[in-house]
């Protein structure tokens, strides 16, 4: 009986799988009472709201489809070896083999390796700085404060999160940048340092906004035994919450990374943009980002360069795209654990 | 539910306003704003001038827009940057009408007009001075081309090596596509490469910022860009160890009109407007404006150097 | 060894509470910085007039349009599209497979870093929808170009995950009483969900719809290829059938997160024209913030209503 009034439904929805009888008690509501008029409304709009409910996939779909459709180009004609670096003739004339990232040149050059630096130096230290505050900042959220401390601290977190990156790149480059090299006497003004103070700004409340659901989630039971036990409040938050809580933790952190790599405003403004392939936090870097954001919108469509531009892309979601889906099956872990 | 369809129904107003708009829009209806209601209905399209190009250019079209639509309220021009091989790019895709450039036009994209049949006009429209900058700190007063191109491929990497203090050099540039980037090239590095520690900077604004924050310093620029910044010191520029340094900016500030002009300043260049030749009366006028008098003017107050003597010619103007 | 202990928790909690403080200090730091300089600029005629004489004078009127112009069109796009995959996640679909790939998929969509929706914006609708629309309709090139509407889709895309989670938070918090209750009444699905669910989720959809808003306004990186324009004094707008004047979507625009980078970056002299930087950077703040701070409000106040039914 039930599978007879189902049917219809799932007949005009060909590509979508039957919900399965145990998923919802709602389900077992059927539709034999109505008229037919009224069932075929409700099979449409089951359609037209599942179609936008795959819209999310579709989209991640498509975005894969055009950035590498546009990148893949750029391997017709440069070759693999390209990508990691060059032989060039150094001002004497004699024959090195360097890791420059330099399209228009006579011999244009494209080694990855100055872009991925960059990245990485920036979105690293970036995550560590924003790892220490955040947790201590979610900790303090979830366990320490009281409700209404919580209740005001809460929503300004959540503004740091809303002030646009232009804003932090704009006080980056003429504030920020000025301290740091009074404070430390770097040999560059805007350097992977800068940038990664301006990005970890960003990062700090989504750390600190995951971790605190983290923790919140973990069942007060816990908390009540360890109390029982005789632990004080510290040693209940650093020996039963904390690893309760770890993975959604670790999520947060992944996902800040994932976000401090995609950030393009700040390094764009912030890091000097110098492409060079080094390992010193206090050097100028290039990150992949703002390489596309510079160079993407003077280079003519069809040009070399513009399909090089669309292959950095490729890479740089493809790493994102990774970095947030092991974020995404560690927090899935974290919830089907706690449930049980 | 009434509430959410209280919600819903100026969305879905709005939306129902972009489809008609998306269906009767196809011809880009008229401009509303500067038309009085007595005016006839103005001719579409054409009034509508877009310019596209090269960043260090990019004020200058600004500034002509601004003025040309005081002149004309009928028209209407939007000034976009990119670097000049966009707006040349722009030019041939047909996404722009003007393009702009800071360099002249290339070989192959003169043959990529050829081919789909396109006539390029070219119009000098101005000329202009890169001037190079260090910090006000620096006791440097001038460089040769040679050591320019030494500090720039990253062959020299002190200033002590060219007559300045014990200190690491840092050098600034523009970013790959701008017409700056790719004149100084070819003009001073003699189309050698960046030293790869170049820090590319999205603007030449960024750039003087950049130096003027920066006691080792070293960038370059319009020379429109570093006037009257006490914090910048423009160096005299020497074609080989024997000429004379000379410096692209005069005692008063302005820049050094006369030897930008007649290309003896060693880095001097034209800047360029380029149309596409069947273009239209407005377009046309546009361009004849700017080489008129009156847009001549403007090229001084944004700092760059005219095409013709303009003192001499506001003399005749008087006589 | 009590108190070994007691000052061990002591000196870890005040880090933890350093920590929060750091970051509230940060605030304050920042908002207070940027509001005390940029208010000596805020004027009127800042407001309301176009930039001039090289963009060293004048006032951001049309930046502050063009921001208002792309969220608006935004929005329009995004939060139907939005409601409705939240609607059938939390409704239809709810805990199978589909589901939780979908929910991944969102999740993933919303750590797709922004300048990577910039290239989509340009690979996908710029130069495969937009020209290929131009060819089947014959327009020329309307559609093949940056325009306002191609920069909103692709911000669009950019909040769509932002509705969603906030929209399947307000659904979800609907009490299973009140829909078993429409059902009893002889309610179909969809009768269910237009007249008890969505009713009660709106202040949730609204708050959703307000963040989106706000996060729209603060990007650069997606707009950069998609349709900003330098300079363009006029407003995008246009009059259809020569009357009502709407939105022209196939206009470029002014845009005041775009408007900050190219001040500080690329205006003939950043240093004196910094004053406008902090009076732009003041404006869209204020807009962020604004529109952040509402829907924070508008959340306490759903949620309490929410504990009390």
């Amino acid at each position: 009986m039930e599978q007879l009034v189902q049917k219809p439904l799932v007949a005009q929805s060909s590509n979508l799988k039957e919900p399965s009888p145990r998923a919802s008690r709602r389900e077992n509501h059927g539709l034999r009472d109505f008229h037919w008029r009224q069932r075929f409304r409700e099979g449409a709009i089951h359609v037209f709201l599942a179609v936008n409910g795959y819209l999310a996939i579709v989209l991640i779909g498509l975005i894969f489809l055009f950035l590498f459709k546009e990148g893949f180009h750029a391997l017709q004609t440069i070759k693999p070896m390209q990508w990691i670096g060059n032989k060039t003739l150094d001002f004497d004339g004699r024959e090195v083999f360097s890791f420059v990232w330099q399209p228009l040149s006579n011999t244009p050059k494209y080694s990855l390796l100055p872009l991925l630096s960059g990245s990485f130096l920036v979105a690293l230290p970036a995550t560590f700085f924003s790892t220490l505050i955040g947790i201590g900042c979610g900790v303090y959220l979830a366990e320490l404060a009281s409700q209404r401390t919580r209740e005001i601290l809460k929503p300004i977190v959540e503004l740091l999160a809303g002030i646009p990156t232009v804003v932090i790149g704009f006080l980056a480059l003429s504030v920020l940048a000025t301290l740091v090299q009074n404070f430390f006497h770097t040999h560059f003004r805007l350097n992977a340092f800068v940038g990664a103070l301006g990005v970890s700004l960003v990062i700090i409340p989504v750390i600190a906004s995951m971790t605190e659901d983290a923790l919140r989630a973990v069942p007060n039971e816990l908390r009540e035994a360890s109390y029982g036990l005789g632990a004080t409040r510290w040693e209940t938050l650093s020996k039963v919450i904390l690893p309760a809580g770890v993975s959604g933790i670790s999520a947060s952190i992944l996902l800040g990374m994932g976000r401090a790599l995609g950030e393009t405003m700040i390094v764009l403004m912030a890091t000097g943009n110098a492409a060079l392939f080094t390992g010193n936090i206090f050097s100028s870097v290039r990150t992949m980002t703002a390489t596309i954001a510079s160079e993407l919108g003077s280079s003519a469509q069809g040009s070399e360069i513009y399909y090089a531009l669309f292959f950095v892309g490729s890479v740089l979601f493809t790493i994102t795209f990774f970095i947030n889906l092991i974020s995404e099956v560690v927090v899935e872990r974290m919830r089907r654990r706690l449930r049980l | 539910m009434k509430s959410f369809l209280r919600l819903l129904a100026p969305l879905s107003m709005a939306a129902c306003l972009l489809a008609t708009a998306a269906c009767s829009d196809s011809s880009k209806a008229p401009e509303a704003k500067n038309v009085s209601p007595a005016a006839p209905a103005p001719a579409p399209a054409s009034n509508n001038i877009t310019v596209k190009g090269s960043d260090t250019m990019v004020v200058l079209g600004q500034r002509w827009a601004e003025t040309y639509m005081k002149e004309h309220p009928d028209v209407t021009i939007q000034v976009t940057g990119g670097g000049s091989g966009t707006g040349i790019a722009a030019l041939l895709n047909g996404t722009t009408n003007l393009a702009n450039s800071s360099r002249p036009i290339k070989a192959e994209e003169m043959q990529k007009a050829k081919e789909q049949g396109k006539d390029i006009q070219e119009f000098k429209v101005a000329f202009d001075g890169l001037a190079v900058v260090v910090n006000h700190n620096s006791p440097l007063q001038n460089l040769t081309l040679q050591q320019l191109m030494g500090i720039y491929t990253g062959h020299f990497n002190n200033w002590k090596e060219v007559g300045g203090p014990d200190q690491k050099i840092l050098r600034y540039c523009r970013e790959a596509n701008s017409g700056t980037y790719v004149f100084f090239k070819e003009h001073v590095l003699v189309d050698r490469d960046y030293a790869p520690d170049c820090q590319t900077m999205p603007g030449t604004g960024a750039v003087a910022e950049a130096v003027s924050k920066d006691p080792n310093g070293i960038g370059y620029g319009g020379v429109s860009y570093f006037e009257n910044r006490p914090e910048l010191k423009v160096l005299a520029i020497k074609k080989d160890d024997a000429s004379e340094a000379i410096s692209p900016v005069g005692a008063d500030g302005k820049p050094n009109a006369s030897q930008i002009r007649s290309l003896q300043y060693p880095i001097s260049r034209n800047l360029f407007v380029y149309t596409l030749g069947a273009s239209s009366p407005e377009i046309k006028a546009y361009v004849d404006w700017m080489l008129s008098d009156l847009g001549q003017k403007v090229v001084t107050e944004v700092g760059y150097v005219t095409l013709k003597d303009q003192g001499s010619a506001t003399a005749n103007a008087v006589k | 060894m009590k108190r070994g202990r007691a000052i061990v928790g002591f000196f870890f909690e005040g880090l933890c509470r350093g920590c929060a403080l750091l970051v509230c200090g940060l605030v304050v730091v920042i908002l207070g910085f940027i509001f005390s300089k940029g208010a000596k600029t805020i004027s009127w005629e800042f407001l309301s007039t176009a930039p001039s004489q090289g963009m060293t004078h004048g006032g951001i009127f049309p930046a502050i349009f063009g921001t208002l112009a792309i969220t608006l069109l935004m929005i329009v796009m995004a939060l139907p599209l939005g409601v409705a995959a939240a609607v059938y996640l939390n409704e239809y679909a709810n805990r199978g497979r589909a589901a939780r790939v979908i929910r991944a998929a969102i999740n993933n969509l919303a750590g797709v870093p922004s300048i990577v929706f910039g290239l989509f914006g340009v690979g996908f609708f710029i130069l495969f929808v937009g020209r290929n629309l131009d060819k089947v309709l014959h327009t020329g090139l309307l559609f093949g170009q940056p325009a306002l509407l191609w920069a909103s889709a692709t911000l669009a895309i950019l909040v769509l995950p932002v509705i969603i989670v906030s929209t399947e938070e307000a659904l979800k918090a609907v009490p299973l009483s009140h829909r078993e209750a429409a059902y009893g009444l002889g309610a179909t699905r969809w009768q269910m969900i237009r007249r008890v669910v969505l009713p009660q989720s709106l202040p949730g959809i609204l708050t959703g719809a307000i963040l989106s808003i706000s996060r729209g306004a603060g990007e650069t990186a997606p707009i950069l290829f998609t349709g900003a324009a330098y300079f363009l004094p006029r407003l995008p707008v246009t009059k259809i059938f020569g009357m009502i004047p709407m939105i022209n979507p196939f206009d470029q625009f002014m845009e005041l997160a775009y408007h900050i980078f190219i001040m500080a970056t690329q205006s003939t002299n950043p240093e004196l024209t910094r004053p406008l930087q902090y009076g732009t950077a003041m404006v869209l703040l204020s807009i962020t913030f604004g529109l952040n701070l509402s829907a924070i409000l508008l959340r306490i106040r759903f949620r309490r209503r929410l504990r009390r039914a």
